[in-house]
C-alpha cells in the first residue's frame, strides 16, 4: 500500500511537468502582446523594452520557460505586469475562498444527492425516480449564472433574506487568518457571529454551485444502486431474510459509493475552473475572478498561476480518489 | 466473389436499418425523449426562419430608440424592451441562430479532431497511442473553460474565434471514447478478413471501422450539444467571445444583470432561453442514450 502510493505520488510529477509546458506554451504563443498592453498607448520603445527586460520577457522562449520552472519550485510564481503584486502571494489569498465555496457545495451536493439517488434506485420507474430525472437533468441544464442571478433576485433583492454578494462585509471584523477559510477561522477564534456571517454570504453561491455535480451524483448514485440490487448476493441477503433496509444501508450504499466517488473526484477539478462565473455573479473574490481580471488583461502569470493550481487540485483529488477506492472497495488491490 | 463482396455490405446496412427502427421504437416510449426532440426540432426551426419573422429586425441589426426603454412585456414587445429600446424577443430569437451554430460547430471540430486522434492511437497503439493520450490526459486536467477564456481573449472577439478557443478543450473526451471502440472493433473478424484482403490502413478505418463506431460518437454529440450551447453563452457572459451588437444569449444576460431587478424581464427571457436549449439537447441525448447503449438502459 505504502510503495502503492509512493509510486503514485512520483508519477505526478511528469504530469505536473507536462501540465506546467502546456500552460506556458499557450499562454506565451497567443497572439497579443501584453507588455505593450501594461506600458500604454503612449509608451516608446525604449519603455517597452525596459518593460520587457524587468519581467524577462526578452529572453528566448525556452530561457523564459527553465526560470518559470525553478521559480514554481523555490515558491516564486512571478509576477503581475498590472498590479506588480507577486503572484504567489496572491495565490494565497484567493485560493481559500474559491476551496471554501466548491467544498460547501461539494459538501451539499453529497449531502443531498446520494440519498436522492438512492431513493430513485428503490423507486426505480415510479413516480420518485422520474421526478429525480427531470429534476437532475433540468439541474444540468440551468447555466449557473443565470440560476445564481435569480437567486440573487429572489432571495437578496425581494426577500432581502440574504446579502447579494462579496464574502464578508466590510463593517464587520473579520476572524483572524489562520488556514484563509472564514467558516473555520471563525471558529477557531470562537467568532459565532462571524461565522454565522459567513455562512450567510456563501449561502447563495454555494447553492448555485452544488446544482450540477448534485444532479451529477444523483444520476450516478441511482445507476450504480440499480446495477447492485440486481447482484446475486443481494438475492442471496433477501433470501436469507435480511431486511431490505439492513441489506441497503449495509450492503448495496457502500459498494454504489465507489462509482460515484469517481464522479465526486473529477467534480472537484471541474467545480474548481467553472468558479469563475459563480464568482462573477455574485463578487466572490476567488481565484476565478482574480483569473477573469487577469485574461481580459492578457496578464499571463497570473492565469498561468491560477491554471496550475487548479490543474494540481485536480490530479491530487484523482490521487485520493484512487486511494479511497481501496478503502470502500477491498477488491481493489494496491500492489 | 465480386457479388459475395458486394452482398455482405447490403445485408449489414439492412440490419442496421433494422437496429434503428427497433430504436425508434424504444425512444417513442419515453415521453422525456420526445419533449426534447420536440424542443430540438423547435430551436432549429426558429433559428432558421426566426430571424427573418422577427417584429423588429432593425434591432436585431443594431439600431437603437431610445424613446422606448425598458418597456415591460406587452402586446407590442412581448419580451420587453432593453436599456437600448430594442425588443428583447426579437433579440432572443435572433440569438437562438448564434447559439444553435456555435454549438455545432464546437461539437463538430471537437468530435472531428478527436475522432482521428482517437482511431489513430487505438488503431496503431505502442508509442502513437502513449503519446496522444497522454496529451488528451494532459489536456483534461487544464481547466476547459479557463483555456477557452485565454484563448477567446487573446484571439479578440468573434464567433469564429470563440469556437476556436471552445474547441481546443472539446477533443479529448472524444479521442478517449474512438480509441475504445478503435481496440475492440480492430480484433474483429470482418476486420481480419479486409486486411486479408489486401485492403489499407486508411481503408480499413474509414470503411469498416469507423461506421461501426459512428453510434456512440453521435450520441456523445447529441449529449455535447447541450454543453457546447451553455459554454458559448458562459463565455458571452464574462464578456469574452461574442460581443454587441451581436445578440447571443449569454451576453444579453450579462448586460442585464446591471438593471435587476427592477427590469427582470431583460435577463429572465435570454437566461430562459439557454435552459430550454441546453435542456431540450440534454433531454434528447439522454433518451438517445438509453435507445442505443443498453447497459444505461435498466
Amino acid at each position: 500500500m505504502l510503495t502503492y502510493i509512493l509510486r503514485r505520488i512520483v508519477l505526478i510529477i511528469p504530469v505536473l511537468i507536462g501540465l506546467s509546458l502546456l500552460v506556458f506554451a499557450i499562454a506565451r504563443l497567443l497572439p497579443g502582446d501584453p507588455i505593450q498592453l501594461a506600458a500604454g498607448p503612449n509608451a516608446s520603445p525604449a519603455e517597452i523594452a525596459d518593460l520587457a527586460r524587468e519581467f524577462g520577457l526578452d529572453k528566448p522562449l525556452p530561457v523564459q520557460y527553465w526560470n518559470y520552472v525553478t521559480g514554481l519550485v523555490t515558491g516564486d510564481w512571478g509576477q503581475s505586469i498590472f498590479t506588480r503584486r507577486a503572484v504567489a502571494e496572491d495565490l494565497k489569498v484567493y485560493l481559500p475562498a474559491t476551496l471554501e465555496l466548491v467544498f460547501t457545495a461539494m459538501f451539499l451536493a453529497i449531502l443531498i444527492g446520494i440519498p436522492a439517488g438512492l431513493t430513485a434506485a428503490v423507486y426505480r420507474n415510479r413516480w420518485p425516480d422520474y421526478m429525480s430525472r427531470v429534476v437532475s437533468l433540468g439541474a444540468i441544464s440551468m447555466p449557473r449564472f443565470f440560476l445564481g442571478l435569480l437567486l440573487q433576485i429572489g432571495f437578496a433583492m425581494w426577500l432581502g433574506w440574504l446579502p447579494l454578494g462579496g464574502r464578508f462585509p466590510l463593517t464587520e471584523d473579520p476572524p483572524a487568518f489562520v488556514t484563509g477559510f472564514l467558516t473555520i477561522d471563525s471558529l477557531i477564534s470562537g467568532d459565532l457571529r462571524a461565522f454565522g456571517i459567513t455562512l450567510q454570504y456563501l449561502a447563495l453561491p454555494a447553492f448555485a454551485m452544488c446544482l450540477s455535480p448534485l444532479a451529477t451524483i444523483t444520476r450516478m448514485m441511482r445507476a450504480s444502486t440499480i446495477e447492485i440490487l440486481q447482484q446475486d448476493y443481494v438475492l442471496t441477503e433477501r433470501a436469507l431474510g435480511l431486511s431490505s433496509r439492513l441489506i441497503l444501508f449495509k450492503y448495496v450504499l457502500r459498494n454504489a459509493m465507489s462509482a460515484t466517488l469517481t464522479v465526486i473526484g473529477l467534480y472537484v477539478g471541474w467545480l474548481l475552473g467553472g468558479t469563475v462565473l459563480v464568482e462573477t455573479v455574485f463578487d466572490w473574490p476567488g481565484l476565478g475572478l482574480y483569473a477573469t481580471k487577469a485574461i481580459v488583461t492578457q496578464d499571463f502569470m497570473p492565469v498561468i498561476g491560477v491554471t496550475i493550481v487548479i490543474g494540481g487540485i485536480f490530479i491530487i483529488s484523482n490521487l485520493i480518489v484512487d486511494l479511497l477506492y481501496g478503502i470502500l472497495n477491498p477488491k481493489v488491490r494496491y500492489e | 466473389m465480386t457479388t459475395l463482396a458486394e452482398k455482405v455490405p447490403a445485408s449489414a446496412t439492412s440490419s442496421r436499418w433494422e437496429n434503428a427502427r427497433r430504436g425508434f421504437y424504444r425512444f417513442r416510449n419515453s415521453w422525456l425523449s420526445i419533449a426534447g426532440l420536440l424542443i430540438v426540432l423547435v430551436l432549429f426551426i426558429i433559428a432558421v426562419i426566426g430571424p427573418s419573422i422577427v417584429p423588429y429586425p432593425e434591432h436585431v441589426a443594431g439600431s437603437v430608440s431610445t424613446a422606448t426603454r425598458f418597456q415591460p412585456p406587452s402586446a407590442l414587445h412581448w419580451f420587453g424592451t432593453n436599456e437600448l429600446g430594442q425588443d428583447v424577443f426579437s433579440l432572443v430569437v435572433a440569438g437562438s441562430q448564434i447559439s444553435l451554430l456555435a454549438g455545432l460547430a464546437v461539437v463538430a471540430v471537437g468530435a472531428l479532431v478527436g475522432t482521428l486522434v482517437g482511431a489513430v492511437a487505438g488503431y496503431f497503439g505502442g508509442w502513437t497511442d502513449e503519446v496522444l493520450m497522454r496529451l488528451a490526459d494532459l489536456k483534461l486536467t487544464v481547466p476547459s473553460l479557463i483555456l477557452a477564456m485565454a484563448v477567446a481573449a487573446a484571439l479578440g472577439p468573434g464567433i469564429l474565434n470563440m469556437v476556436i478557443a471552445i474547441s481546443i478543450s472539446w477533443w479529448p473526451g472524444y479521442a478517449r471514447l474512438v480509441r475504445g471502440e478503435v481496440i475492440a472493433k480492430k480484433e474483429e473478424m470482418f476486420v481480419q478478413a479486409a486486411r486479408a484482403l489486401g485492403a489499407g490502413t486508411g481503408r480499413i478505418l474509414r470503411r469498416h471501422i469507423l461506421p461501426n463506431i459512428l453510434t456512440p460518437v453521435i450520441i456523445k454529440m447529441s449529449l455535447d450539444m447541450g454543453f457546447a450551447i451553455l459554454t458559448v453563452a458562459s463565455l458571452g457572459f464574462i464578456g469574452i467571445g461574442v460581443k454587441p451588437p451581436t445578440p447571443e444569449w449569454g451576453s444579453l444576460l450579462s448586460i442585464a444583470r446591471t438593471y435587476m431587478p427592477d427590469y427582470w424581464w431583460t435577463a429572465v427571457f435570454p437566461g430562459s432561453a439557454i435552459f430550454l436549449a441546453v435542456f431540450g439537447f440534454n433531454l434528447l441525448g439522454d433518451g438517445l442514450r438509453d435507445v442505443f447503449d443498453p447497459k444505461a438502459r435498466r
